[in-house]
């Protein structure tokens, strides 16, 4: 059976399923729960002056029938006492001391608290730092929070006051709201962070009541902005973990963040360069118990594909991401539709004939819809197949076209000498 | 007033969950194979999508121009023949519940009194439709629309027809079948109840205060089984007995054993009804097989479930009575025979009797239930050319005589047109566009009287 052992810069977890510092790890009763469940980690709520939290603070965005496909929320961070968070940590990790504890924390900018809260956490027994430059609302207002993450000299200043202090580990957490991810995580490279983890929520407005035309969620008829995050911006997070993974820059391990649901999630962060991942919105949505099937579901992946340990596939696929122009301009595939499966809904002509290239041929035969392509025009968009409700009904193939492979940066220099 | 409902509905509405998921699972076909299945083509991913965004007006709408008996509809269409069983995702067996979506929508009209018609500009033409049953009504709501007025001549006191006499109320209840025709009369449509055209109305009149006539009056009662003692007591016609049962009026006491001659769906009705009204067996006599029985399968399904027992390849042969009232029934095996070259399908094999294999069944009421009479003399006093009993109509429905049209029963055909409510809303659709044509079309009016033949 694979060995999901987790390294994140040293920081040990029998798996590299860890819960995101956010409302599931608020306190003791609930990590304890987790670890009960099989979560390999958790990284805490974050610690710091308590705040005062407001009532509404989350809202989802449905899609049809799936609910929560995105969340965002308006909460803050820890509301309960410093003292009384560090004696559960304490009590976790004398109960789970496999399991990895992280201290999530946020700090006004000054050296002196920063280096005070970094030890009072530390005598907990952490086992590392996730600092919290990303919080989108509230405490970015207090010059914490993403306030801290959108400028780099900051993030680097604060990172090395941590690094200072801290025995163990240091991770710094990411805010997506800036324009390129790199230049906060170069910054947490050379303040001397040991990792970094990705994404921090994105800013968002989940909607308006049109019955009420209230904000969603609203705080006796206002709101404002708060932190998406949930299966939608899963995207967002996997292009982020891989810029950070393909700067030789940043060059620290990568917590990945964003969407995580399922163990493919998981796998598809690892391949693109992330060390493990991070989850709050699955558990959310459905509780812990989503760890089991995770565990179970990566290990039976590993197995069937004969990889023994996580490193076989950390990064595996990262760079197989690279720019527009180094893509293969002669590479061409066409749709093909499998008669066998067709179900005859005809999703697949309306995308062609009205957002594609009118390629797919739709005849009536006793009076059911054949629909065929014509490939010597299809441009090989995939349209028609991410429509298709049918599973491999419609089925991209590669045309022999005798080409050798020839990029746009191959062709455009040639044309140039 | 309150009708009997004779027990639970066998389809009861969708909760609010199940409609979400229902709505939302619908795949929204291009050029839907579920609208082409339904016999008025209602775009049903249109109106479907239309409830899955919480815009039930527009929904209704989708479906009720389409369709104005879309209420009884959305409650007695065989749709796993017709729209189900066009749903992509029939072939996995999981077809959405377009009837029950349906209903949901109308529903909500009905719920909520929503004004979803009005009347167009008048037109200074009316017409006269004669039978209020769902070709009638659908003739009738949609020459409102186009403007025209238009009389409605019934010889019921309810208008609806079928659909509030003769269909079982656990299929279709009569206050939704009476809500549906009410919507027609609120459109403005003037209804003359309890007239019977050819006794109380003629003909020759209704061609001289109208501009042109709907004949959408249905079949006669169930004929005659032609049996010696068919006069007995507790010898009931299927249409005369559902209607009194609906309505609630007595039925007489139909005793432990009731046999019910016919394996159609008013057999089915007939048995089921008279099972849920406490006879203890109720058994369908059919002299065809299983597999002849013109009952759709779901009906045939649903009977055995309410626990009729059926018996086939017999046919009664004298009806035997004890003071007047029946006491058994003589019954002689069938057996089917090749019918020889040129007739339909479905009558290539008849039933022919055994000799000596007679034998007697108790019975305390026997229910007729072996199709319907034609109205001959009303055909007859129109002056309308019929085909062995059904009236012959061109594609725009209209009869052999110019300005007079027919939907409906009354054009049902074996083997040609289905005698449904759907078809017979479809038809009534049409009459109504042919009708409209014909009254804005001198060109069409030029030769009334007798069509070239």
């Amino acid at each position: 059976m694979a060995n999901l052992q987790s390294n994140l810069a040293g920081i040990k977890s029998p798996n590299p399923f860890w819960l995101a510092s956010a409302p599931p790890t608020n306190s003791g009763y609930q990590v304890l729960r987790a670890f009960d469940a099989g979560w390999g980690g958790a990284v805490w709520k974050t610690l710091g002056t308590p705040i005062v939290n407001v009532t509404s603070r989350f809202a989802a965005l449905d899609y049809k029938q799936n609910k929560i496909i995105g969340l965002n929320n308006i909460e803050l961070i820890t509301d309960r006492p410093l003292e009384e968070n560090l004696q559960e940590i304490r009590e976790c990790k004398a109960k789970y001391p496999d399991r990895a504890i992280i201290g999530s924390l946020m700090e006004v900018p000054e050296r002196g608290p920063w280096h005070e809260l970094v030890k009072r956490v530390q005598a907990a027994g952490v086992d590392g730092f996730e600092l919290n430059f990303g919080c989108p609302h509230g405490m970015s207002e207090r010059g914490m929070g993403a306030a801290v993450g959108q400028h780099p000299d900051i993030v680097e200043m604060i990172t090395a006051w941590v690094v200072e202090a801290a025995e163990v580990p240091v991770i710094v957490k990411l805010t997506p709201n800036i324009t390129d991810v790199r230049a906060t995580a170069r910054a947490a490279k050379r303040g001397g962070a040991h990792a970094i983890s990705m994404i921090n929520t994105i800013n968002s407005l989940i909607g308006v009541d049109i019955e009420t035309w209230n904000p969603i969620p609203h705080v006796d008829g206002k709101s404002s902005h708060g932190g998406y995050c949930g299966p939608a911006v899963k995207p967002i997070a996997l292009n982020m973990v891989n810029e950070c993974a393909r700067d030789s820059e940043v060059g620290i391990p990568i917590s990945g963040i964003g969407g995580v649901s399922t163990w493919q999630d998981a796998v598809e962060f690892f391949l693109l360069g992330a060390t493990n991942v991070q989850v709050c919105t699955a558990v959310m949505h459905h509780g812990f118990r989503i760890v089991e099937d995770m565990i179970d579901g990566l290990s039976n992946y590993m197995d069937s594909r004969g990889i023994g340990a996580l490193d076989g596939l950390i990064g595996q696929a990262q760079n197989k991401i690279t720019t527009w122009e180094n893509l293969n301009l002669n590479y061409q595939i066409v749709a093909e539709i499998d008669q066998e499966k067709c179900i005859h809904c005809s999703k697949c002509y309306i995308a062609c004939e009205d957002a594609a290239h009118q390629c797919i041929d739709r005849v009536l035969v006793d009076d059911v819809a054949m629909l065929k392509v014509d490939q010597n025009h299809c441009v090989g968009c995939n349209l028609c197949m991410m429509v298709c409700p049918v599973e491999d009904c419609i089925e991209m193939v590669q045309v022999a076209n005798g080409l050798p492979p020839e990029s746009w940066k191959q062709r455009s220099s040639t044309v140039t000498a | 007033m309150d009708y009997p409902t004779l027990g639970e509905p066998i389809h009861k509405p969708l909760t609010e969950l199940e409609v979400k998921l229902e709505a939302n699972r619908c795949l929204n076909c291009y050029d839907a194979p579920c609208m082409n299945a339904c016999p008025t083509h209602i775009d049903v991913a249109s109106f479907i999508g239309k409830i899955a965004t919480g815009n039930l007006k527009g929904s209704a709408r989708v479906i009720l121009d389409a369709n104005a008996m879309g209420a009884s509809c959305a409650r007695v269409c065989p749709t796993e023949e017709l729209c189900e069983g066009a749903c992509v995702y029939k072939k996995d067996d999981s077809p959405i519940r377009i009837g029950d979506l349906q209903r949901y929508a109308i529903d909500w009209v009905m719920d909520n009194d929503v004004e979803i018609f009005t009347p167009g500009p008048s037109s200074g033409k009316h017409v006269a439709i004669i039978g209020g049953g769902p070709a009638g009504l659908s003739a009738a709501r949609d020459l409102r629309r186009f403007g025209h007025a238009v009389t409605i001549f019934d010889s019921n006191d309810q208008l609806g027809g079928l659909n509030t006499y003769g269909i079982v109320p656990f299929r279709l209840s009569a206050e939704v079948a009476i809500w549906e025709a009410q919507q027609v009369v609120k459109l403005g449509a003037n209804v003359v109840t309890n007239a019977h055209v050819g006794r109380d109305i003629t003909l020759a009149s209704l061609l001289k205060d109208f501009d042109a006539v709907v004949l959408a009056c249905g079949m006669g009662r169930v004929p005659k089984l032609a049996i010696p003692g068919e006069e007995l007591g507790g010898v009931l016609d299927a249409l005369d007995f559902i209607e009194r049962a609906k309505l609630g009026k007595d039925v007489g006491n139909l005793g432990k054993h009731v046999a019910v001659i016919g394996a159609g769906n008013t057999a089915i009705d007939a048995l089921t009804c008279a099972k849920r009204l406490g006879a203890e067996h109720v058994t369908m006599y059919y002299r065809r097989g299983e597999a002849e029985m013109t009952a759709y399968e779901f009906e045939y399904d649903f009977a055995k479930m309410e626990g009729i027992e059926f018996r086939f390849f017999c046919a009664p042969k004298r009806i035997i009575g004890e003071n007047g009232r029946v006491s058994a029934v003589e019954f002689i095996r069938t057996e089917l025979v090749a019918a020889g070259e040129g007739v339909l399908e479905s009558l290539m094999h008849v039933p022919k009797t055994i000799q000596g294999s007679e034998f007697i069944e108790p019975a305390d009421t026997i229910i007729s239930a072996i199709g319907q009479s034609r109205l001959l003399d009303t055909f007859a006093e129109l002056g309308i050319r019929t085909r062995e009993g059904v009236v012959d109509v061109d594609e725009s429905l209209q009869t052999s005589r110019h300005g007079v049209f027919a939907a409906g029963d009354c054009i049902f055909e074996k083997g040609t047109r289905e005698a449904m409510v759907v078809e017979a809303a479809e038809q009534g659709k049409v009459a109504a566009r042919s009708v409209d044509a014909y009254l804005n079309d001198p060109s069409l009016r030029h030769g009334s009287g007798q069509a070239p033949a």
